[in-house]
C-alpha cells in the first residue's frame, strides 16, 4: 500500500543573491512496510527534500509540487493540520543526536510532551508509554533514563532515545536523516538493526537518508540515487547496487573500498566536484564529471524514465545499458 | 564573607580620599571657625584617631551590627537604612518586575517577527529606553502625567492625607494588604507606577534587546526543529523549548538590571520625593556623611552579592549540565 506519494516536488531556498533551486522536481513514493532509501552526496537537496515534506525550512523558502499522504497533500496544510500531522502520521529522526534533542529537558519531559499534545494522554498514561519505548529501543535502565538528561548518554544512546521520541505517537512514516552518520560503526549496527525490527513489527515505512551506500545495502528495499536535485535513478536495492545504469551511481560504487577488492586496485574518485546549487550545469547535471559524456548531454535535461519493471533512470545514453 | 570585608576596605578608602572635611561639612559656619568645636566634633566620631584604626574600630562595630552614628541627623545608619530600604525595595521590585516581564516579553515577541515591522518599531522603542536618560524620562513622565494630565499623583509615597498602614514589612503596598486597607493600597500604588516605570525604562529596553538576540541563537538550533517535527504547537515551542534555553542569558541581563535599578533609584527617588536609599545616599554624599555613606556602600554590595549568588543558582537549575559540573 502506498503511504506517501511525492510529485514534482520543487524547492527554491533564499539566499542574498536571489532565489536559488535546491530541490528541481522530485517524484517518488513510499510504501508501507518499506525502507526507502535515498543518497546521494552532500548538497544534493536529500535532506531539504524531505524537511520540505514536514515543512520545517527556513522561513522564505518556496516549494512547490505535491506531497499526497492519507489523501490530503502535506505541502499545503494549515499550520493546525500541520502539527497535528507533525509527529503522528510522519516523524523525523535527524543526523546529529548531539545536538538534536533539547539539552536543558529531560528524556522523559521530551519522550512524553508529543503524546500528551497529539493524544491528551494523561501524565502517567505517557510515562508508561514512553518506559515501554525506551525498552523497545533498547535503552538499560529506562526507569532511570527517563529521568536523566541527554548529557548523560552516549551518541549512540542519544540516537536510540531520539528514535523513541519519533516513535511515540505510532507514526506510519519515519523520516530518518542521516542517522548513523555521527556514530561509531558498531553503533550504527545497532541502530540500523533496530530500524529495521520496527519496520518488521509494526509495518512502519522508512525514508533513510544516507550518503553512505554501505549502510543503504544493508536495510533498503528500494534506492533513489540524487544528483544535484533530481533523482538520477532509482530502483530495489540490490539490483541497482548490483547493476548501475546510470554512470553516477556506477562511479559512486567504485568510489566505496571493497574487502573483496583485488589487491593493489585503486579506488576510482568520481573527478571533479558537485556543482553548487547556484552554478548547475546545463543539460545533465553530471555531464561535466560524466565518462561517458556526448554533446547532447549538454542540451537537455534528461527525464527519469522506466527502463525496467522496477527501474527508473534519468540517462538517455544508458552506457552500461541492461546487462 | 572574604568579599564582604574587602568591600568594606574599598568603601573605606575611598571615601577617607574623598577631598572635604566632614568637620567643615556638618558644623555651622561659626562652629568651625571655633577650633574646640572642630576637634570635640572630631573626637566625637573618632576622627581624630590613625585611619588604620579607624578602620578596625569600624569592623569591630559592623560585627557587632553597629554602622555608627549618622552626622546629619546623629541616628545610628542601621535605623535610618531600617526606615530607607523598604520603600527602595517596593520600588525596586516592581520595576524589575515590571521590566522582565515587558522586556522579555517584547525580546521574544521581537526575535518570533524578526526582521518584520513589529521588531523595527520595538528595536526603536528598546534603543530609546536604553539611551534616554532617567532624569529626562522622569521629568517628561511627571510633566505629562501628573502635571499635564494628572493621571497619577506626582511625588512621596503617599497622598499627604493617607496616614502609612502599620507596619509589616515597611513595603506600604503589602502591608496595605495586609491590613485590608484598600484605599491605602490603591494611593501606595498609584504613587509607585510613575517612579517604577521610569527606573524599569531602561531595564525593559536593556532586557528586549539581549533577550531577542538570545532567543534568536537559540531558535535555530536543531532541538527547537526537532520540537517542531514532533508536532509541538508553537507557542509551546517557543516557551518550552526556546525561551528555556534563552533563560541563562536572560538571567544574567536580569543581574545587571538590578544594578542599574540601585544606581537609578538615586535619580529617581530624588525627583519624586521618594524617601528611599537612593535619597539617603544623595543627602549622606553631599553632607560628607561617611558612616552613612559607608553603610549605603555596604547596603548595596550585599545586594549585588547576593543577586549574583541567586542568579549563579539559578543557572545550575536551568541547565542540568551545570548542576553536575
Amino acid at each position: 500500500m502506498t503511504l506517501l506519494r511525492v510529485e514534482d516536488l520543487r524547492v527554491r531556498l533564499p539566499t542574498s543573491s536571489g532565489p536559488v533551486t535546491i530541490v528541481d522536481g522530485v517524484d517518488y513514493q513510499v510504501e508501507q512496510g518499506q525502507v526507502f532509501g535515498v543518497a546521494g552526496e552532500s548538497g544534493s537537496g536529500k535532506t531539504i527534500s524531505v524537511l520540505a515534506l514536514m515543512q520545517l525550512l527556513p522561513q522564505g523558502a518556496q516549494v512547490d509540487g505535491r506531497a499526497l499522504y492519507d489523501g490530503r497533500d502535506l505541502l499545503s496544510l494549515g499550520p493546525r493540520a500541520l502539527q497535528q500531522m507533525r509527529g503522528r502520521d510522519i516523524a523525523m529522526v535527524f543526523q546529529d543526536p548531539l545536538t538534536s534533542l533539547h539539552p536543558m529537558l529531560s528524556i522523559g519531559k521530551q519522550l512524553t510532551e508529543h503524546v500528551r499534545v497529539h493524544e491528551d494522554a494523561s501524565r502517567d498514561v505517557a510515562k508508561r508509554r514512553a518506559i515501554e519505548l525506551l525498552e523497545e529501543v533498547r535503552i538499560p535502565d529506562p526507569e532511570q533514563a527517563f529521568h536523566s538528561f541527554p548529557h548523560q548518554f552516549s551518541g549512540g544512546m542519544r540516537q536510540r532515545v531520539a528514535i523513541a521520541i519519533a516513535l511515540a505517537c505510532r507514526p506510519k512514516v519515519l523520516i530518518a536523516d542521516e542517522p548513523t552518520t555521527a556514530l561509531d560503526v558498531t553503533v550504527q549496527a545497532g541502530i540500523l538493526r533496530l530500524l529495521d525490527r520496527l519496520r518488521r513489527e509494526n509495518g512502519l515505512a522508512v525514508i533513510l537518508i544516507t550518503h553512505d551506500l554501505g549502510v543503504m545495502s544493508s536495510i533498503a528495499d528500494h534506492v533513489s540515487i540524487f544528483y544535484a536535485g533530481r533523482i538520477v535513478e532509482s530502483g530495489p536495492t540490490r539490483e541497482l547496487l548490483t547493476k548501475p545504469r546510470h554512470p553516477y551511481t556506477r562511479a559512486l560504487i567504485d568510489a566505496l573500498p571493497h574487502p573483496e577488492a583485488e589487491e593493489g586496485s585503486e579506488l576510482v574518485a568520481i573527478g571533479g566536484s558537485p556543482p553548487t546549487p547556484r552554478a548547475r550545469p546545463d543539460g545533465c547535471a553530471f555531464h561535466p564529471r560524466c565518462a561517458y559524456a556526448r554533446e547532447s548531454c549538454e542540451l537537455s535535461v534528461p527525464s527519469l524514465v522506466p527502463v525496467s519493471d522496477s527501474r527508473l533512470l534519468a540517462c538517455p545514453i544508458d552506457p552500461l545499458g541492461p546487462r | 564573607m572574604l568579599l564582604g570585608v574587602g568591600i568594606t576596605f574599598v568603601a573605606f578608602c575611598l571615601t577617607n580620599i574623598v577631598p572635604g572635611d566632614p568637620a567643615a561639612a556638618n558644623l555651622g559656619q561659626r562652629a568651625i571657625e571655633d577650633p574646640a568645636a572642630v576637634a570635640a566634633f572630631r573626637h566625637h566620631y573618632g576622627l581624630d584617631k590613625p585611619l588604620p584604626e579607624q578602620y578596625g574600630i569600624y569592623l569591630w562595630h559592623i560585627v557587632h551590627g553597629d554602622l555608627g552614628q549618622s552626622e546629619q541627623n546623629h541616628d545610628a545608619v542601621t535605623h535610618d537604612l531600617g526606615q530607607f530600604i523598604p520603600a527602595t525595595a517596593e520600588l525596586a521590585l516592581l520595576s524589575i518586575f515590571v521590566a522582565v516581564v515587558v522586556g522579555v516579553g517584547l525580546g521574544v515577541i521581537a526575535a518570533v517577527r524578526r526582521n518584520k515591522l513589529t521588531d523595527h518599531v520595538l528595536r526603536v522603542v528598546s534603543l530609546g529606553g536604553v539611551s534616554m536618560p532617567t532624569f529626562w524620562i522622569a521629568l517628561v513622565g511627571l510633566y505629562v502625567f501628573f502635571f499635564r494630565l494628572n493621571w497619577l499623583p506626582g511625588t512621596g509615597r503617599l497622598d499627604p492625607v493617607v496616614s502609612p498602614p502599620p507596619h509589616l514589612t515597611g513595603l506600604f503596598t503589602v502591608d496595605a494588604l495586609a491590613a485590608g486597607q484598600w484605599s491605602t493600597f490603591w494611593n501606595a500604588f498609584q504613587h509607585l507606577v510613575l517612579p517604577s516605570l521610569v527606573l524599569a525604562a531602561s531595564n525593559i529596553g536593556l532586557l528586549t534587546r539581549y533577550t531577542r538576540s538570545a532567543v534568536l541563537e537559540v531558535i535555530s538550533n536543531d532541538y527547537v526543529r526537532s520540537a517542531r517535527a514532533k508536532g509541538m504547537p508553537g507557542h509551546t515551542v517557543i516557551l518550552r523549548h526556546v525561551l528555556r534555553a534563552a533563560l541563562p542569558t536572560v538571567i544574567t541581563v536580569i543581574g545587571l538590571a538590578f544594578a542599574n535599578v540601585m544606581t537609578g533609584a538615586v535619580l529617581v527617588e530624588n525627583i519624586f520625593s521618594w524617601p528611599g536609599i537612593g535619597q539617603y545616599a544623595y543627602r549622606s554624599a553631599t553632607t560628607l556623611d561617611l558612616p552613612a555613606i559607608m553603610g549605603v556602600s555596604l547596603f548595596v554590595a550585599v545586594v549585588y552579592i547576593t543577586v549574583n549568588f541567586i542568579v549563579d543558582v539559578l543557572y545550575g537549575v536551568i541547565d542540568p549540565r551545570i548542576r553536575l559540573a
